[in-house]
Formats: structure tokens, sequence, C-alpha cells
């Protein structure tokens, strides 16, 4: 956990105090909302279909239980119970009022959580892998390096109104839980062959209307030189990023339209001039901040301690094991992933009662910390293997312990036609469905790891295009359609998925994907051949064939 | 549905109405056809041309301090002169959602 000082908690509580005063004057009149618009985007404001949404940062994913404990809090004084977790690690309430919020900020700033730069045309939350600090083979906690983005780019004068919105994620893994290729800028620490520990700088990936793969723009930075290296990638953008077009403001543009040669050229033209500058991180910046993040003090323990041993005996304790509890980099202790998904859920969502609940076991059993996955999953980072039996039995109790992590039913979605003013379509209703066609947890881990990602829209906000499965929602003469692409991936191997034909209307997407995966079934080579892997061996053509003989 | 946050021509192709959000709390409302907001759709001011539209669409963004947003959205006038949303998306803001939540 990283430990806010007084210049955090300062500002913070400046910015709740400086909002209150803007709200205001809006609700005065003496803002106008073209004004006001601009303002509210800065602290996470948006107008959605039914109310105001409130997006509240949760830094590279981590949070206190205390923390959480607070967003329980607004969910159920200033909202309707919940929250939901998204795609970038933050989460999102739904119900807000405009007039309670500058009172949800500060019950927010007690515990040093903020909504800066959730929106707006600025740098948005530096995400990172959820197992971070205690993924086995990770060369470094990455959320170190997201700190250090973080407090350079916050407020930042001159990256406060970039052409567009600008995300940045952080891996050290080798394989990617961040989607870093998706993102504006993704950085991967590693170990080049002189044993140096540095980044491998990705830029000019994204999604939405025209998507693309970030691309490879220096193949290694040193620590000390990563900071001025991401300024001058940003100022170069900042200068020659399109302002004309919203469509054509990202900075994926940019370098398609530049080529990455050229526009790596540029980078190090710009970088020249700010190299040795005071952005060089000397090793005593990096130390302070590395020195803030506190680690639990883990006791020594046994590989298989008796508790699990006894547990074992539990099919379902077992179910759950074997699919939501991961190896962590301490003997004895265990990464436990919590899904968000159950039998019919929303995907994403908690209740201000899960939230409290998790706040919790996490104090019980995690020491106090809590982590959100890009995959609007949580996790409990630190516990102790002993304590798992104990643990399921708490979480199945409050509808938390769905063994389905990576499965069928893991489904990311965005909130969709139901929340968003953007929406063509809606995509939670996509996603329960499915939960229930596949809610058979023998049936879903024969078919293996299998991604299915449901956006509303092409802004894409459900990484549609990277899904094994990816269903995107459009309109047709009023009524809703959805495209479906397969052979997407996320991680390190990250590429689009394919489409597979038209579009199907809405009450046939649940046969449809039941069809690709009865395609699937037959086609894998071996039962352990993931989905993924068999469409990029066969192509879309016996899944498309599957699919449209009969529509 | 297309979002009518694109539109950029005032064209209608049947009756319609006025909707925004109000401003201090997000509600959904309707333009009246007594210079007001009402949080009821039954309270809706209809229009039928383009113009009556435009005038509607103009009176209701000039009221900045009390809603946001404003757009024009299309509805159904039933026989019964029962007026209903036009189309899914005013549909959920009218009725809400159409999914299941967690239980509290």
């Amino acid at each position: 956990m990283y430990a806010y000082d007084e210049l955090d908690r300062t500002l913070i509580n400046e910015r709740v105090s400086e909002f209150r005063d803007q709200v205001k004057r809006r609700l005065s009149g003496e803002l106008t909302e073209d004004e006001f618009k601009m303002l509210r985007l800065q602290n996470g404001v948006y107008l959605q279909l039914h109310a105001y949404m409130f997006r509240v940062a949760i830094p590279y994913g981590t949070l206190s239980s205390k923390q959480l404990r607070a967003l329980a809090h607004v969910a159920r004084r200033y909202d309707r119970g919940y929250g939901h977790f998204t795609t970038r690690q933050n989460i999102q309430f739904n119900w807000i009022k405009l007039a309670e919020l500058p009172d949800a900020l500060a019950d927010l700033a007690e515990v040093g959580i903020h909504a800066m730069q959730t929106s707006g045309n600025n740098m948005r939350n530096v995400t990172s892998d959820q197992w971070a600090g205690v993924a086995p083979g990770e060369i470094e906690d990455p959320r170190i390096w997201s700190e250090i983005l973080r407090q350079h780019t916050t407020l930042h004068p001159e990256f406060s109104f970039l052409p567009r919105k600008f995300k940045i994620a952080i891996t050290a893994s080798d394989h990617d839980r961040a989607a870093i290729k998706i993102h504006d800028i993704g950085l991967r620490l590693y170990r080049n062959a002189e044993g140096e520990t540095g980044f491998e700088v990705l830029v000019g990936g994204g999604l939405g209307r025209t998507p693309f793969i970030a691309k490879t723009i220096k193949p290694f930075v040193s620590r000390r030189d990563i900071l001025s290296y991401v300024e001058a990638i940003l100022r170069v953008y900042n200068q020659y990023g399109r302002r004309d077009n919203i469509y054509k403001a990202r900075i994926k543009i940019l370098v398609h339209e530049l080529g990455i040669e050229k526009f790596a050229k540029e980078v190090e033209e710009e970088w020249k001039h700010i190299r040795d500058s005071a952005l060089t991180l000397e090793d005593s910046v990096i130390e302070e901040i590395r020195s803030r993040f506190s680690y639990p003090a883990y006791d020594k323990l046994p590989h298989m301690p008796d508790e699990l041993k006894k547990a074992a005996h539990d099919p379902h304790f077992e179910a759950w094991r074997r699919n939501s509890v991961f190896t962590h980099n301490v003997q004895g202790y265990s990464i436990v992933t919590l899904s968000l998904k159950p039998v019919g859920g929303p995907p994403g969502d908690a209740t201000a009662d899960q939230m409290d609940a998790v706040a919790d076991l996490a104090d019980k059993y995690s020491f106090g910390e809590i982590r959100v996955g890009h995959e609007q999953n949580l996790v409990l980072p630190h516990v102790a293997k002993r304590d798992l039996p104990a643990l399921w039995k708490a979480l199945d109790r409050i509808g938390l312990a769905t063994p389905n992590i990576n499965l069928v039913s893991d489904i990311i979605a965005c909130p969709g036609l139901d929340y968003c003013s953007l929406a063509n379509a809606r995509s939670i209703p996509i996603a329960q469905e499915l939960t229930r066609r596949f809610a058979n947890h023998d049936t879903a881990n024969m078919i293996g790891r299998l991604h299915i990602n449901i956006s509303g829209c092409i802004n894409a906000c459900g990484h549609h295009h990277v899904g094994h499965i990816g269903i995107l929602g459009v309109e047709k003469n009023g009524e809703e359609f959805y495209q479906i692409t397969i052979g997407g991936r996320a991680d390190e191997n990250a590429q689009m998925g394919t489409l597979i034909g038209p579009a199907v209307p809405y009450v046939d997407v649940a046969d449809v994907i039941e069809d690709i995966v009865e395609a699937y079934l037959a086609l894998r080579a071996r039962p352990d051949e993931l989905f993924v892997d068999t469409v990029k061996r066969l192509g879309v053509e016996p899944f498309r064939e599957r699919v449209y003989a009969t529509r | 549905m297309t979002s009518p946050l694109e539109q950029k021509k005032i064209k209608i192709a049947g009756p319609s109405m006025v909707t925004a959000n109000r401003t201090w709390d997000g509600v959904v409302i309707y333009r009246t056809d007594q210079q007001s907001w009402s949080a009821d759709l039954s309270d809706a001011a209809i229009v039928r041309t383009s113009d009556e539209a435009r005038a509607l669409l103009t009176e209701a963004v000039a009221d900045d301090v009390g809603a946001i947003g404003a757009y024009i959205a299309p509805v159904e006038v039933r026989d019964s002169g029962a007026i209903k949303p036009g189309n899914l998306r005013e549909r959920i803001r009218s009725n809400g959602l159409t999914i299941d939540l967690l239980p509290a």
C-alpha cells in the first residue's frame, strides 16, 4: 500500500473545496453548463442516461480496507447501494446527485481517495497488474512506477489539456495482466541481457473506432530515464496530436499517420532537450517512492498447511481453490481472486454490503489490502493458505466465490445502454444471459480459459476488440444488433479479433455464442487447446459456417 | 440507439418531445408546454414538425440552470392519448434499468 503524505492529503482536500465551490456556482447559475462541463469532467463526473455518473480513482487498482469501506459508504449514502468496478481499475457510481457530490468527495478525501483525472483530456489512472508485488517471477513491483507517473502527471500544467485522454499501463511480469498493448503508452519492466532493469516502451495502442496494438518505440529505457522519455512522448503528442477531430485525436492516430519510425525520431529529438534535466530519476527519488509502499510482514508458513489438506475433501471448496487461488511469491501464501461475475449478475458490480464484507475479510486475511483488476474482479493479494477454507466460506456467504475466473462466464462488460448515454445497445443483459447459459461449472471448466468481452458501442469500454470472443452492440433501424469477433487477445500476444459475419439480433446473441463454443469443442485438437489457440490454428471460417449455417 | 449527443440537424420523423436531465440531481425530465420541466413523461409537450421541435429545444436549452443535455427524442402517442417513450433508449430513461441488480 502506498502511504500518502501531507502534500497528497492537502492536494485532495483543496481539490474538494475547489469543486464544492464550482458546484455551488453551477447550481446558482453563475457557471453555465458549457463552463462547468470541463471542470466536472476533471473530477470524474459524467452525465449519463438516468443521472450523473461518478468515477472514482483507485490508483493502479490498490485499495486499503478503510478505503473500500469508504466506497461502500458512498454507495450507501449517496447512491443506490452498489458500485461498478471498471476496466481501468476504477469504480463508478451511477446515481449520484451533483448537489451531493462535494460531500461524497469530502468523505472519500478522509481516506485519501479522489476523482481527479478520471475523465477529461489528461492523464488517466496509470494502471498495472492486479498481482503487482506478489506475482511469482515479477521483476519488481510495477506500482512504484505507476505512482511516480501518477504524481508527475497529476495537475501537470502542460498535460492537463491534451488533445484527448491518455492512458498508461505498466507490467513487470512475463504474462501481461495489465493489457499494456492496448494503451496509449505501455511499459514493460524487465531485466536486459546486461542485467539492468528498465522498460520496453510501447506507444499507440488503443481500441474504439480505430483499434491498434501498441508498437515498441524503444526496446530499453533505463529507470533513470523513463520519466523524461515518457514526457518526451507526451510533448510530441501534445504538439502534433489532432484537436480538430475528436475521433482522430488519440496518440494511436498520430503514431499510425506518422509511422512508428518517424514518431520515434520526433520523440528522440524532443528527448534530447529534456533527457538530463530535473526529470532524471535518481535512485534516491525512486527509493523515496518505493519506501512509501508498505509490504506485509509475512509469517514463515508451510507450503501445505493442515487446514488445506482437510478442506480438500470438500469438492465445492476444491473447485473454488483450483479456479480462484493463485500462486504467491511467498511460500504459504496465495493470491485470491474474488469473482464479481455471479450467475445472472451484472459483471463487475458489488453492493455496499459486499464491499464492507470484503474490507473485513481483507483485514482478517489479507493484511488489509484489496486490488481491483481490469477484468472487473477483486483480488485479496496476501492470503495465508491455512486461511483459504475459512475465507472461501465467508466469500460464498456473500456471493463472491463463483469459481469462474478466466472461464466463459467471467465476462468483461461495459455498462452499456442501461446506463451509458454513448451506448447503442445493451451489454449487461447479454452478459447475464451468457452466465446463465454457461452456469454449469463442469462445462465451463471443460471449455477452459475463454474471455468474452462485451461493449455497448464502438468506444469499446468493454474491450471487445481483444476478447477471445468479442461482442459489440450496434443499432440497426432502432433495433439492437451485435457484431461478433473471435480470436482477440489482450495479453503479451495482444491482437484484435476477427469479425465472423453479419451482426445478429439481441435475441440470438446467446445462441450464437453457444454455437461458437460448440464449434470450438468439436474442433479443438486436444482438450487443453485453448479456444483462442483453436481460432489461431483454424481461422474464423469453421466458426462462421457453424453460426451462419441456419441463420 | 444512436446517441442523441450526435444530433446535428433537427429532423423529426414523428411525434417528439424534448428531454434532459435535472441539473442538481440528474433525474430525467421532460419539457412541458408550460415552459417548465416535469419528471413525468405524460406531462411532456409533443411537437410534430421540425420547426416546433427546434423552438421547444431552443426554449429548453435556455434554461441552463434547471436542466442539462436537452435533446429531441421520439415518442409514441397512443390512441388513448397516452404518451410512451419512442425508442429503447427513452424507455430505459423513463422506466429504468432493464436488468436485475444484485440484491442489496
